[in-house]
């Protein structure tokens, strides 16, 4: 049976509305993309459809309370929420580096954690307090 | 962000600085950069937070430099790499410093805990102060104002750098990127957002941001909708929501009209605001800089200098942009534009007026100069065009550009570029006009 299913692409700005007709879990015809990563992205959704994933994580010691922190590649999407609750939890200590494992292969999804800034601890600079 | 140490302070005499930058704003770092690039010895970047990166470092997600760097970067990182820049180029930036005055004339006063006031001389000068968003105070919904009310980057704010969670039952007011980007972060956090609602028939933001936003985590999302009552004494208990009557006047106080009978209760303890952003210009005005009452930013020529000879105009306080992307693009012309200004006697040459025409909100730049070098020409549609649609800028009756859009939508910004090769019909032009119309309406009327 040939199924005509709705796409939005969310690789770039763009947000593409792909038309696609799907017949037994494969991708028949497409229209609407604008470039060949829609047809990746249709692809991707039908067999697996990932997410990147930011968020924050608790800091101690740091000029800052929270780190901003990020999936260093798209996670399982059915994966997005379970991490997120798992990294309320977790808590570092300053300083941290932009790019530094905040948590290796999380959830055995292969996908690292990774803090997407520079946070200096404390005494190192008075960040956040301007009277320093 | 990253490492700074706290920047020397502007050392006034010696003539001051060739530009001063108001805001470390991805707009005011970007004309920094280029003013250097472009020659300029002194530059100064002034910026009241105690870091620099403007909006970007609470905006966590990711969405930025895909043009600019071909990356996939959040607001923290696409900040860290022009902070980088800045630094490896000398620029100065004095930070925890706030701008109170312009003057329209090269000086600016300043204030901060360690220096008290400070005077700052300038060739030229680049506004980069932003936007700010809009109040509750603006919508003219009835009922108390009670605590939970907060607008979508206040709250993006508290969550993403204070670490403080505004509530556990959120309903959001519009359907922008800020609220999108909002909706998500809540229920990362935990929370729940009971609805969206918007008051126009269609979102106000980026789809990509209806989908990985809203869709994918089933918020309800309520079009041709809005708030007309919120509820409770000392805290929101919860919105009264109602159909928008497109046919009806509005109400009392420029409400949006309802139709009777449609209310309906939603119970929440938080409501966020993505309603619109105001660019901030109250330094502006207070310089003699003329605004334009469509953008609320000032009105411009192509080298994005406003009215004021000198004064310049970079990035959401211009117009309020929806990608990072084109802030620094744009700003990096404003750089190397401020950086070749001469002084106040620079030859004025004759301008011609660009005009807002069919299916047009706004455009920037709205004068150019009859021997302008290049302009991009940016706008926004005053509502969508869901088919193949044409970008066309006439001069007078003569169209000397145009660019073929999949469709045009108030949400993304349109930019077509000039050349000098338009320089003849400037000359003696009236006017120059942007429009938008769908290729199929375009050919009916051709005949
Ligand atoms: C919540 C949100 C989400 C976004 N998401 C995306 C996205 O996913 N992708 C994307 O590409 N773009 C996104 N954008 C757009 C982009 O980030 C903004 O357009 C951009 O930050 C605007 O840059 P700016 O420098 O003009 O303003 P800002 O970043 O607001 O910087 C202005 C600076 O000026 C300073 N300032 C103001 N007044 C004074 C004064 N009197 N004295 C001293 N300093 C002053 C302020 O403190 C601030 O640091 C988003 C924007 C927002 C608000
Ligand atoms: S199909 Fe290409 S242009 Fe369209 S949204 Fe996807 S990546 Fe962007």
């Amino acid at each position: 049976m040939a199924e005509h299913q709705e796409f939005i692409c969310v690789t770039c700005p763009m947000g593409c509305a792909i038309q696609a007709v799907i017949e037994d879990g494969e991708l028949k015809e497409i229209e609407g993309e604008a470039c060949r990563r829609g047809i990746d992205w249709v692809r991707q959704e039908l067999s697996d459809p990932r997410r990147m994933l930011t968020t924050t994580v608790q800091v101690e010691g740091g000029v800052l309370p929270l780190v901003p922190v990020r999936s260093r590649d798209a996670l399982p999407k059915d994966e997005i929420l379970p991490v997120a609750a798992l990294l309320r939890h977790v808590v570092l200590q300053a300083p941290v580096k932009e790019g530094q494992i905040v948590v290796a292969d999380v959830l055995s999804t292969g996908v690292d954690i990774i803090a997407s800034r520079d946070l200096d601890a404390n005494e190192e600079r008075g960040l956040g307090h301007p009277d320093v | 962000m990253g490492k700074q140490g706290i920047y020397p302070g502007p050392s006034g005499g010696e003539g001051g600085y060739d530009v001063a930058v108001i805001g470390a704003g991805p707009a005011g770092l970007a004309v920094a950069c280029a003013a250097r690039e472009a020659g300029a010895q002194r530059v100064l970047v002034i910026e009241r937070n105690t870091e620099p990166g403007g909006i970007l470092p609470q905006c966590i997600h990711n969405g930025f430099g895909l043009r600019i760097f071909d990356s996939d970067l959040t607001g923290p990182e696409y900040a860290m790499r022009w902070i980088a820049r800045a630094e490896a180029l000398d620029v100065e930036i004095l930070l925890d410093t706030m701008v109170l005055t312009m003057d329209g004339a090269g000086r600016l006063t300043a204030t901060n805990g360690r220096q008290g006031l400070i005077d700052i001389e300038a060739r030229a000068i680049v506004a980069g102060m932003g936007c700010r968003e809009r109040p509750l105070g603006a919508l003219a919904i009835p009922g108390a104002r009670p605590a939970g009310v907060y607008t979508a980057g206040t709250a993006q704010r508290l969550v993403n750098m204070d670490g403080y969670m505004p509530g556990e039952r959120t309903v959001i007011l519009g359907s922008g990127d800020i609220g999108m980007i909002m909706a998500r972060r809540m229920t990362l956090e935990g929370a729940q957002v009971v609805a969206m609602v918007e008051a126009l028939p269609y979102i106000g933001g980026l789809r990509r941001n209806l989908v990985q936003c809203v869709r994918d985590f089933g918020i309800p999302l309520y079009l041709s909708t809005t708030i007309v009552e919120v509820r409770g004494r000392e805290r929101v208990e919860a919105v009264v929501i109602a159909d928008v009557d497109p046919d009806a006047h509005s109400g009392p106080g420029g409400r949006l009209p309802t139709k009777a009978g449609s209310e309906r209760e939603l119970a929440c303890d938080t409501l966020l605001l993505s309603v619109g952003l105001i660019p901030e210009n109250e330094l502006s005005r207070m310089a003699g800089v003329a605004l334009d009452p469509l953008t609320g930013g000032p009105l411009v020529d192509e080298r994005l200098q406003t009215n004021v000879p000198g004064v310049f105009a970079a990035g959401n306080v211009l117009h309020v942009y929806d990608l990072v992307d084109d802030v620094t693009e744009s700003a990096l012309r404003a750089g190397r534009y401020a950086a070749e200004y001469t002084g106040p006697d620079e030859a004025p040459s004759s301008t011609v007026a660009v005009r807002a025409g069919e299916n047009v909100r706004h455009v920037v730049p709205q004068r150019l100069h009859a021997d302008m070098a290049e302009a991009h020409i940016q706008f926004r549609a005053r509502t969508p065009i869901e088919a193949p649609t044409r970008a066309i800028v006439r001069i007078d009756d003569q169209v000397v550009a145009t660019r073929r859009l999949r469709y045009a939508r108030p949400s993304e910004m349109v930019t077509v570029p000039l050349g000098p090769e338009v320089r003849p019909r400037l000359a003696d032009a009236r006017e120059v006009s942007v429009h938008l119309l769908s290729v199929e309406e375009e050919d009916t009327k051709r005949g």
